[in-house]
């Protein structure tokens, strides 16, 4: 379980440092972000959803039946776009209402 | 050279999750005047259970049904082990903190009268992705709160007999923090990581509890010698096979029945209790009838959706699963299995032996939340309930209480922040935490029923562990640290041997199997009606005393006598 972060894309805002529940991502010299540790990662997703420039994706370990797949958050006013790659695939978009319950 | 820091306040907070936020925010709005201070070792805009947002309020008083009815449900639950006063106290508070959660600006489904739908008897449907920046976006809007983020406590000040604030230090700077407080409240969650997880290895840290919740209150607490309850009664969830998410979204939300390999319902078999569903899933598999599934093959492709869109609300990993692999939920069964055990207030009845009105054994230290004991099936809503219940109890005592000088508490701390010193500027040692992390998870796994025995342990197996988790308690008193990133996992390290050294003294307590899904005491495999009780413990000068508490059925009223 663990997180990618695209240095091209970071601007540095430090969205992601402030949010995550285990304190696990840092800046480096330039102030980009980068995860020390991608074995301490819950995979709660807080950085994903507080990186608003989408230089944050999110994949599986293979030790828990990842494929490869990336997964990208967007918001959209009240809307949230979960838009997940894997190669050779077409991309998958689930957007989620955010002012709407859960079905379930 | 460490700095260090110092804050005066009323009312500390040692825990901005849950309860700890609410606490803040019921003290801050009865008593404007009152300081209160949070401490949390995150942020508290995503930290702790509700980080990853929430799939619904399971803890509803429902239409037509009464609090009564849900402490029934808890104590068939539990079997037994509850006590009455503090779930009742709290289930009279579930529905007004979900209503307050909605004022906060929580998405909560209603029917066309305006009254909330509920799940089932007890829950409610809710959108629960963005519940922790809802809850801390509250806490920012009152001037008499002040947050410290970024700052993990590691020990309370106390002053005599009486707790009179914390030392912990920054988890970013080199930084020690010396906090002065008229009351302490506890709220830093329960305890994952003391048993080698589902995920050993790169996705260690994909558990169902967070990993970060390191089981520091209940530590604060047995450092203090306060009494704690029925750590015995572990958790084993039954969980999303990999990615540990829940499972009852899809068992109460589609109704999907629990089947072994051979495609046979089995859940009547072993009790529809959550011990019973969690024993479930392991008997089958280790009788050779795994792996065990939720039955979802068949499922119509816009609940399919529906699903998605749920677990991205909670448990993503879970939606990308589904969705990368191409083994969606309507044409797989979805795999499950028990994960390894957790100590946590929230589900079970484990934590600091408190009175109705949350006050802990010791003068000055209230807990509320899966740190907090005797209640269980608290969940959100009973852990917002237990933080205000305390909040105005600590408003009520704190005339009691005078405050105690920066001068007097920095002397109280001197020791601590003189070991964070020492630890930061000494060389490596031959161990780092991470070492002897994997070394305590495999002793509690092996030895005091963890997932690769199939939960089970007995006398001779709880004397090992108990003496090999003394071993690495006391390596971990040389452990150094290269930065504070490290400091903090030193003392998450030596937080947890605390707490199972504790664990395994409730362990040996409770000599019988009331709750053989969440561990089997093979020497007695049995219910034994001799162990209706509470089996507590108090720690005095260094020794685990075992102290036996009968039930109080009925009684809804309890202060501490001492
Ligand atoms: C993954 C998950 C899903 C859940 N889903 C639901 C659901 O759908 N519905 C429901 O009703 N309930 C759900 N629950 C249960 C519910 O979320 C919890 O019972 C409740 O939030 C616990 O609140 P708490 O305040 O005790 O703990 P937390 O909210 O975890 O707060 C503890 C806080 O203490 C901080 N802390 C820890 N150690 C220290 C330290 N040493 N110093 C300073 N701060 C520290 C942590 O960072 C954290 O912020 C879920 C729980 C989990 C884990
Ligand atoms: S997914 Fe959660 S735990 Fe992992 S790096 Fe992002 S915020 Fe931290
Ligand atoms: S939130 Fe995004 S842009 Fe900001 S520091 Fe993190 S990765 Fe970079």
């Amino acid at each position: 379980m663990s997180i990618l972060i695209e240095s091209e894309r970071c601007v540095g805002c430090g969205s992601c440092v402030e949010a995550c529940p285990g304190n696990l991502i840092k800046r480096d010299a330039d102030g980009k972000a980068f995860l020390k540790a991608p074995d301490e990662c819950w995979g709660c997703a807080s950085c994903l959803k507080e990186c608003r420039f989408q230089a944050i994706s999110y994949y599986l370990g293979a030790d828990i039946g990842g494929r490869g797949g990336l997964m990208k958050y967007e918001r959209d006013g009240d809307l949230a776009r979960w838009i997940i790659r894997r190669a050779g695939r077409e991309t998958v978009t689930i957007t989620v209402d955010r002012r709407s319950s859960n079905k379930y | 050279m460490l700095r260090i820091e110092t804050i005066q306040t009323d009312f500390l907070i040692v825990g901005g999750g849950t309860a700890g936020c609410y606490a803040a925010i019921v003290a801050a709005r009865k008593d404007p005047k009152l300081r209160v201070q949070i401490v949390e070792k995150a942020n508290i805009k995503r930290s702790g259970c509700l980080a990853a947002g929430v799939n619904a309020i399971n803890a509803y008083i429902t239409e037509g049904r009464t609090t009564q009815q849900y402490l029934e449900y808890a104590r068939w639950d539990a079997e037994k082990i509850i006590r009455d006063d503090l779930v009742l106290s709290m289930a009279e508070r579930f529905n007004e903190s979900a209503r307050d959660l909605e004022r906060m600006g929580l998405v909560i489904l209603k029917d066309a009268n305006g009254n909330y739908v509920s799940r089932g008897k007890r829950n409610i449907k809710i959108n629960g992705e963005n519940i922790k920046p809802i809850i801390s976006r509250e806490v920012k809007k009152y001037d008499n709160i002040s947050i410290l983020n970024h700052v993990v406590v590691t020990n309370l000040l106390q002053d005599g007999d009486r707790v009179c604030g914390a030392v912990g230090f920054s988890t970013n700077y080199e930084t020690a923090w010396v906090i002065s407080a008229r009351a302490v409240l506890v709220a830093t969650g329960g305890a994952a990581g003391l048993y080698r997880p589902n995920n050993p290895g790169f996705s260690r840290h994909k558990m169902w509890y967070p990993p970060f919740n390191a089981g520091a209150g209940y530590a604060l607490g047995i450092r203090v010698g306060a009494e704690m309850t029925s750590f015995e009664m572990r958790f084993v969830a039954q969980r999303i096979k990999d990615t540990i998410a829940p499972t009852g979204t899809i068992a109460l939300g589609v109704g999907a029945r629990e089947v072994n390999a051979l495609g046979e319902a089995y859940a009547e078999r072993y009790g529809l209790t959550t011990s019973g569903r969690a024993r479930g899933a392991t008997k089958e598999t280790s009788e050779g009838r795994g792996p065990c599934y939720l039955k979802t093959v068949g499922l119509d492709s816009s609940r399919e959706e529906d699903l998605y869109k749920a677990y991205l609300n909670m448990a993503p990993a879970q939606t990308l699963k589904w969705i990368e692999s191409g083994e969606r939920p309507s044409t797989h069964n979805v795999e499950i299995e028990g994960t390894e055990p957790y100590v946590v207030g929230g589900h079970t009845a484990s934590g600091y032996w408190i009175d109705t009105a949350r006050r802990t054994t010791v003068a000055g230290l209230y807990a509320a939340g899966d740190v907090a004991g005797g209640a269980p099936k608290k969940f959100v809503t009973g852990a917002l309930a237990e933080g205000w219940i305390a909040a105005e109890t600590v408003l009520k005592d704190l005339a009691t209480y005078s405050p105690t000088s920066i001068a007097r508490a920095l002397e109280l701390a001197k020791d601590k922040t003189n070991e964070y010193e020492r630890r930061l500027r000494a060389p490596r040692g031959v161990y780092n935490a991470r070492e002897l992390e994997d070394a305590m998870q495999k002793v509690m796994d092996v030895y005091a029923g963890g997932i690769s025995v199939g939960y089970r342990y007995n006398e001779n197996q709880l004397a090992i562990a108990d003496e090999k988790i003394g071993l690495i308690a006391d390596l971990a008193e040389e452990l150094s640290a290269a930065d504070v990133d490290e400091l903090v996992r030193v003392y998450e390290l030596i937080d947890r041997a605390t707490v199972c050294k504790t664990l395994l003294a409730h362990l040996r307590g409770r000599k019988e199997t009331r709750w053989p899904g969440f561990g089997v005491f093979a020497d007695y495999p049995e219910k034994d009606d001799a162990f209706e009780c509470f089996v507590n413990t108090r720690n005095v000068n260094g020794k685990i005393q075992t102290i036996i508490r009968p039930l109080m059925e009925g009684v809804t009223y309890y202060e501490h006598t001492h």
